[in-house]
């Protein structure tokens, strides 16, 4: 039988990260003890990010300039999915240019959707696939979860050639242990007490699962090379390598730099895992959530084979750090700020139009034409070009989101109403020679100039609040410096 | 190219409202403010404008569409009335709707009106317009400033400007303006401007402060319209008449294609250059008596003054800085005050322009009363300088 496992992956976080200290001093006046948390930062989602773009970058750093062709499914896991009926993967499918003969799956409802995803896709073979997940999980103001919680995505290529981790055990349990909960009409998540957790439902829990897994894979805990334990509780990966008597390497909690991403969490870890492994490793995966998920893999020979685009490092090190406590609490709805009548235009999206013109839009699409070659967006009936004027029918589709592109104006405009102000606002010049105006995000503290390098990252364009649509669209960001 | 309309129509009568913060007055009583006067100063009687073409842009805070709002308001009983729109180019397509019809010998006496009320909106600014439901899902929605403001990157990479020459520049376009509007009784802003106020303004989109945009107002200008030889039967004796109206509309090539380096803007250059053929026009420094062009925003005066040919390609902010383009210069633009005196009722901002040029050429400015001018140029640029509309009319003693 042919070998299926991982082929590929890749990582996303958002490049906001706030300063813990910022959020501990605004809570001073009520829980002074948050400043034992205070260290390092967390990331968080800007005004425009959400599980479905998260994932989408996640899925674009795996799978780089390589062929779409041949991915036959794509599963989305996440619990802060932006909708509750509208297959949140279809949309990824479409931004990534996967092509119609995709099956798309929304895994969803359990901190452990994510792994639980990873390792029943891998229990699948024939085609190729995507496994994502992503999470912006939110909590209330002033709580010791805000200071945990994060926001990320990563992303697994599933396939059978050139296998890089091959599933040698896994195991499931259900268990009626609810630590926390979220209902499907709640913003934020209801804990139980943190101890109770600990001893009762990890150190219970999780060294049963553990232990079925090891079982399958017919190996002891002494065999395996790296723990990848996520949970938003300190410290609780090295108690159950205590607990299992494992004493090799306890993968890093990216508290420092991320904070706890949700269900995508354990998938974050591993993908960070996967960019030091070596031939041999062998890595025991765990999720907790109503029971617990154990999966362990074995690295092959091909893993320095691989690499992403910038992988979950390089994720990391792009960042733009803020000390902007309220911009985070407006960017997560905690905080219904003032924004004038400027924002009181409706962002109403034509569903028709967005249907007919859905190639052009999800993947960035624009044509080149027959005739004069030239490039151009959008895609109207006729080139552009006004020595051709050739008919579109000419036009062959040229996607534009890994394109190489710059700055050729822009202001940084006041007066919009933007709920990141200013927004940043100009003329991308693609080195293809496509142009169009667009908007210009994550712009950090050195601003832009003219000739400032671009990426294309893939965003909600406008969110309708009042209808509870949003509708996405390419803008551009400044190309990372050394990443 | 077609022979044109030069000296085929004749200004038989003007009139304009005071612009300003109106909050009393509805578009209806604007209107009817600039029609009177209109109607005066042809010296004719309502029943006898055979035609109307009237202008208005934005509907969701003005008086709807369809030109039931004008021929309600000025009692245009039974005769055709058009209702038409073309961003800030909309009072000059009134006007040449109007002189069409009269050059064409379908109507005899036509009123081209435009009128706005944009204080009606609760806040500061423009309204952000609809853009159609494809381009509502791709294009961002930058304010006009931050449309215009891209000129500014685009020049100085052009020309390589430094940041603080350019500034000033724009600087002194403001303040020339706010110098000429001391003297328009009908201006919204009747008050010099310390240049470092100007300078140091707050930004509202960079490189363009507070002071780097026009106003925001209501108001209404107008037009009537008619052959010479009739306007001299009706006993006008000097005659206004209109030597070129022209328009250049942006098909896509600047925000689609590479070449447009954000330095000029590409539809002022060709209707400009279909209007200096239609007026007999051929070298505007020296041809042209008095400029009224769009400064909604300083950056677009300054680029606009290349684009018409009256400054050299890069030699807009020397000719600011001059003082070329102040009152005493050799060319005065903004005469009035321009658009950053009067602001910018969209609609009538085109109408507007052409009025003071009007009043220009008959002598009948008062304290702004250049000395005897020939030729007056007005111009609008609607849209954004990419994705937009130019619009040139050329007025001349006959």
């Amino acid at each position: 039988m042919t070998e299926y496992g991982i082929t590929g992956y890749g990582a996303y976080v958002p490049r906001l990260r706030l300063e813990r200290a910022a959020i501990a001093a605004a809570h001073k006046w009520m829980a002074p003890n948050l400043r034992g948390l205070a260290k390092g930062e967390r990331a968080f989602c800007s005004w425009d990010e959400d599980s479905i773009t998260m994932a989408v970058e996640a899925a674009r750093d795996a799978l780089g300039t390589d062929s779409r062709e041949g991915i036959g499914a794509l599963t989305l896991a996440s619990t802060t999915l932006p909708y509750a009926d509208l297959q949140n993967s279809v949309i990824a499918i479409g931004a990534l240019a996967l092509g119609h003969l995709v099956s798309g799956t929304d895994v969803a409802g359990s901190q452990r959707a994510g792994l639980s995803g990873l390792a029943r896709a891998m229990e699948m073979s024939g085609s190729n696939q995507l496994m994502l997940a992503a999470d912006r999980p939110r909590a209330k103001p002033a709580g010791t979860l805000e200071m945990a919680y994060g926001a990320g995505a990563a992303a697994f290529r599933l396939g059978s050639e050139g296998v890089i981790a091959r599933k040698i055990g896994s195991a499931t349990i259900a268990e009626q242990f609810i630590d926390h909960f979220r209902s499907a009409d709640h913003d934020h998540d209801y804990f139980w007490e943190e101890r109770w957790i600990r001893d009762e439902g990890y150190a219970k829990i999780i060294p049963r699962v553990v232990s079925a897994a090891l079982d399958q894979a017919g190996i002891a805990a002494g065999d395996l090379s790296t723990l990848v334990m996520a949970s938003p509780l300190k410290g609780s990966a090295e108690m159950i390598a205590r607990k299992i008597g494992f004493d090799g390497k306890v993968s890093d909690s990216l508290n420092d730099d991320v904070g706890y991403a949700g269900t995508a969490h354990p998938l974050l870890m591993l993908a960070s895992e996967l960019e030091q492994a070596k031939p041999g490793d062998r890595i025991l995966v765990i999720a907790f959530g109503q029971g617990a998920e154990a999966l362990i893999l074995e690295v092959t020979d091909a893993i320095a084979d691989f690499k992403p685009q910038r992988g979950f490092s390089g994720a990391v090190a792009d960042k733009v750090s803020t000390t902007d406590y309220l911009r985070m609490l407006s960017f997560y709805g905690e905080l219904d700020a003032e924004w004038g009548m400027r924002s009181e235009k409706t962002g109403k999206a034509a569903l028709t139009n967005l249907y007919r013109e859905a190639d052009q839009l999800s993947a960035f699409v624009a044509g080149k034409c027959g005739s004069c070659g030239t490039v151009q967006f959008p895609q109207l009936a006729y080139c552009v070009n006004p020595e051709c004027k050739a008919p579109a029918a000419g036009f062959t589709q040229v996607s534009l989101s890994d394109e190489p592109a710059k700055v050729l104006t822009f202001t940084p405009d006041w007066l919009s109403y933007y709920p990141s102000p200013p927004l940043y606002v100009g003329f991308v010049q693609f080195d293809i020679g496509a142009r169009l105006l667009m908007e210009i995000v994550d712009v950090g503290p050195d601003g832009l100039d003219e000739g400032t390098p671009l990426r294309m990252a893939y965003r909600i364009k406008e969110p309708d609040t009042q209808r509870g649509f949003n509708r996405y669209f390419w803008k551009a960001t400044p190309v990372a410096t050394g990443a | 190219m077609a022979k044109g309309i030069k000296d085929k129509v004749a200004i038989l009568g003007m009139g304009c409202s005071k612009f300003g913060e109106h909050w009393d007055k509805g578009t209806e009583d604007l209107m009817s403010e600039a029609f009177e006067e209109a109607l005066a100063d042809a010296g004719i009687e309502r029943d006898q404008i055979d035609a109307a073409w009237y202008g208005s842009a934005l509907d969701n805070v003005n008086v709807g569409n369809s030109a039931i709002p004008a021929s309600t308001a000025l009692r245009l009983d039974g005769i055709p009335v058009t209702r038409l729109e073309n961003m800030c180019a909309t009072g000059t397509e009134a006007l040449r709707g109007a002189a069409y019809a009269v050059a064409s010998g379908a109507v005899d006496i036509a009123l081209a009106i435009g009128a706005e009320k944009l204080k009606d909106t609760g806040y500061g600014g423009l309204p952000a317009p609809f853009k159609g439901t494809f381009n509502d899902l791709w294009l961002p929605l930058g304010s006009a400033p931050a449309g215009f403001a891209q000129l500014a990157g685009g020049y100085r990479h052009r020309y390589g400007t430094s940041k603080e020459d350019l500034k000033k520049a724009i600087a002194h376009v403001s303040w020339k303006s706010h110098v000429n509007g001391v003297h328009s009784p009908k201006a919204h802003f009747r008050k010099e401007v310390p240049m470092e106020k100007i300078l140091n303004a707050p930004m509202i989109a960079d490189p363009l402060g507070i002071f780097d945009c026009s106003g925001v107002s209501d108001g209404s200008a107008c037009a009537i319209v008619t052959t010479p030889e009739i306007a001299r039967a009706l006993g006008k004796k000097d005659l206004v008449t209109i030597k070129a109206i022209q328009l250049s509309i942006s098909s896509g090539v600047e925000s689609t294609m590479s070449d447009w380096d954000g330095s000029h803007v590409r539809n002022t250059r060709n209707a400009a250059k279909r209007a200096y053929e239609e007026a007999g026009i051929t070298d505007p420094r020296s041809q042209i008596s008095l400029a009224e062009v769009h400064d909604c925003f300083s950056i677009t005066e300054l680029v606009t003054m290349e684009d018409l040919g009256i400054s050299e390609d890069g030699g807009a902010v020397k000719d600011y800085l001059d003082g070329f383009y102040d009152r005493d210069g050799p060319v005065p633009c903004q005469i009035d005050g321009g658009l950053k005196c009067f602001g910018h009722p969209i609609a009538a901002s085109g109408l507007r322009m052409a009025y003071e040029n009007y009043l220009q050429l008959l002598g009948r400015a008062g304290p702004r009363q250049l000395e005897s001018p020939s030729i007056g140029l007005s111009h609008n640029l609607g849209g954004v300088p990419y994705l937009g509309i130019a619009a040139i009319s050329i007025l001349g003693l006959a």
